[in-house]
């Protein structure tokens, strides 16, 4: 059994090389997390609307998107948005635009089911009291549908911030790239990966503990 | 733009054309995703099982815990992470490990890391027994074992069958981050035949291709375990999105 050496483990690290990591995944898991909702309940939309034409893209690009590793789509971003806008761009902003394009797929199969699990009773006592298709969805559909599926959002969204780790296809400087840069300049190459997954695990582990407690709070609106 | 798909014909340097490349690829792929599979399934099924012994005994206690242990350990680790410490970590720590392939730690990373979201099914599809299933079986003098294997699993697999189907098709997927540890499967020959070659829109609408094909296979062949194993007038629900 060969030793792992700790010892060269002081705050300093964690300032100068992990912090900036840490802090892009985070910002990414946030950004990903509301934009993949607003376009998800948009694909939601469109999936449920009864209309053909809106239907079909919406299905195409949804079970498109859960077809690929997520992996590949980052390199289809990356390969494709500087093809189509003349120009490079870095590879945090390209991984945010990929995180919200294929984390709304996902977010858009949790939010239909939680649209499909709001009674029609609502939707006809919405009808009745003469409300417009939008008001119905807005008022009425959308805020329940919202609040029943808030634990399985939650839950999508820690594995979208496990799921960050992915920009390591495309050098992206995130909390996983931090440590590897950490560990390649005090030649720690196998201790940081433990100290990675060590911080990976204590935030994950946090936040389910969380939406568990959560889950007990939230009753389903009967 | 124009698209030539004549890269696929070009050698490789290696006295093989692309195209060949590519199905050395997918290959590598499959055989890692389904050995993944193996190993998800006899370890997940365990642990859920474990999770949802009854309580009588101490040894059953601590197993419980030690299952649960378990998936909390794999389920909150991202995957690529994991494969690092199979492939750097553990060879380094236990020098024993050294002689053993990258395919292998690969296979086992990626399998643990689906064995906690297969027990977290199973242990579900278990509760969500009516308990007097259990109970009637202990009533019929059933071992803890018979209990199990012919009435509560039997069920339960059933029961479990449609969100195991969406999660085998995650673990293809999911078989791509073996291209951070060098495993020469589509996603790494995407990333080496783009570098090499410059053509990287038509190599990767292949790979993506293939990957596609491959996750509808898995679906259709999980379908058809589903329909074959079907009980008449048993209906299951289905499962709600989410997960990778």
């Amino acid at each position: 059994m060969s030793a792992l050496d700790f010892s060269f483990l002081e705050w300093d690290i964690f300032n100068k090389f992990v912090l900036k990591g840490m802090l892009f995944s985070v910002e990414l898991t946030i950004i990903a997390t509301v934009g993949g909702i607003v376009f998800g309940t948009l694909l939601a939309l469109m999936r449920l609307s009864g209309n053909k034409v809106l239907e079909l893209p919406a299905v195409i690009y949804v079970n498109g998107m859960r077809s690929i590793p997520l992996v590949m789509v980052i390199l289809w971003f990356f390969l494709l948005i500087p093809f189509l806008i003349g120009r490079s761009i870095g590879a945090e902003l390209s991984a945010t635009i990929t995180f919200v394009a294929f984390e709304a797929a996902y977010f858009s199969e949790i939010m239909r089911a939680g649209i499909q699990s709001i009674p029609r009773g609502q939707v006809m006592a919405g009808q009745a009291l003469g409300m417009s298709y939008s008001q119905n969805m807005r008022l009425i559909v959308l805020p329940q549908a919202f609040r029943n599926m808030i634990p399985v959002l939650l839950t999508q969204t820690i594995i979208l911030f496990q799921d960050t780790s992915l920009v390591y296809a495309i050098g992206a400087y995130d909390l996983l790239k931090g440590f590897v840069t950490a560990g390649k300049i005090y030649g720690r190459v196998e201790e940081v990966y433990i100290l990675a997954a060590l911080v990976y695990f204590v935030i994950c582990f946090g936040l389910s503990a969380l939406v568990r407690r959560l889950q007990a709070r939230i009753a389903i609106i009967r | 733009m124009t698209l030539d798909w004549q890269v696929f014909l070009q050698d490789d340097g290696g006295g093989r054309t692309y195209l060949e490349w590519m199905f050395d690829a997918w290959g590598w792929t499959l055989s890692v995703a389904g050995s993944a599979w193996v190993v998800a399934m006899v370890s997940g099924c365990l642990m859920g099982i474990l999770r949802t012994l009854p309580q009588d005994t101490r040894l059953n206690v601590w197993l419980a815990r030690f299952a649960n242990a378990w998936v909390e350990l794999f389920r909150n680790i991202p995957v690529l992470v994991q494969i690092f410490l199979w492939y750097f970590v553990l060879p380094k720590v236990f020098p024993a490990m050294q002689q053993v392939p990258g395919f292998v730690l690969v296979v086992l990373g990626l399998g643990f890391f689906t064995s906690s979201r297969v027990a977290e099914m199973l242990r579900a599809g278990i509760q969500a027994m009516p308990r007097g299933q259990r109970y009637a079986a202990m009533a019929m003098g059933f071992t803890t074992w018979q209990t199990y294997r012919y009435v509560l699993l039997p069920i339960a697999f059933r029961t479990i069958w449609p969100p195991l189907t969406s999660e085998s098709m995650n673990l293809l997927k999911n078989s791509s981050v073996a291209f951070a540890v060098s495993i020469a499967e589509l996603t790494m020959y995407a990333m080496q035949v783009q570098e090499e070659t410059s053509r990287g829109i038509e190599v990767y609408l292949a790979v993506t291709a293939l990957y596609t094909l491959s996750a509808f296979a898995v679906n259709r062949v999980m379908a058809f375990v589903e329909r074959r194993m079907q009980i008449p007038g048993l209906v299951v629900a289905g499962n709600v999105g989410g997960g990778h």
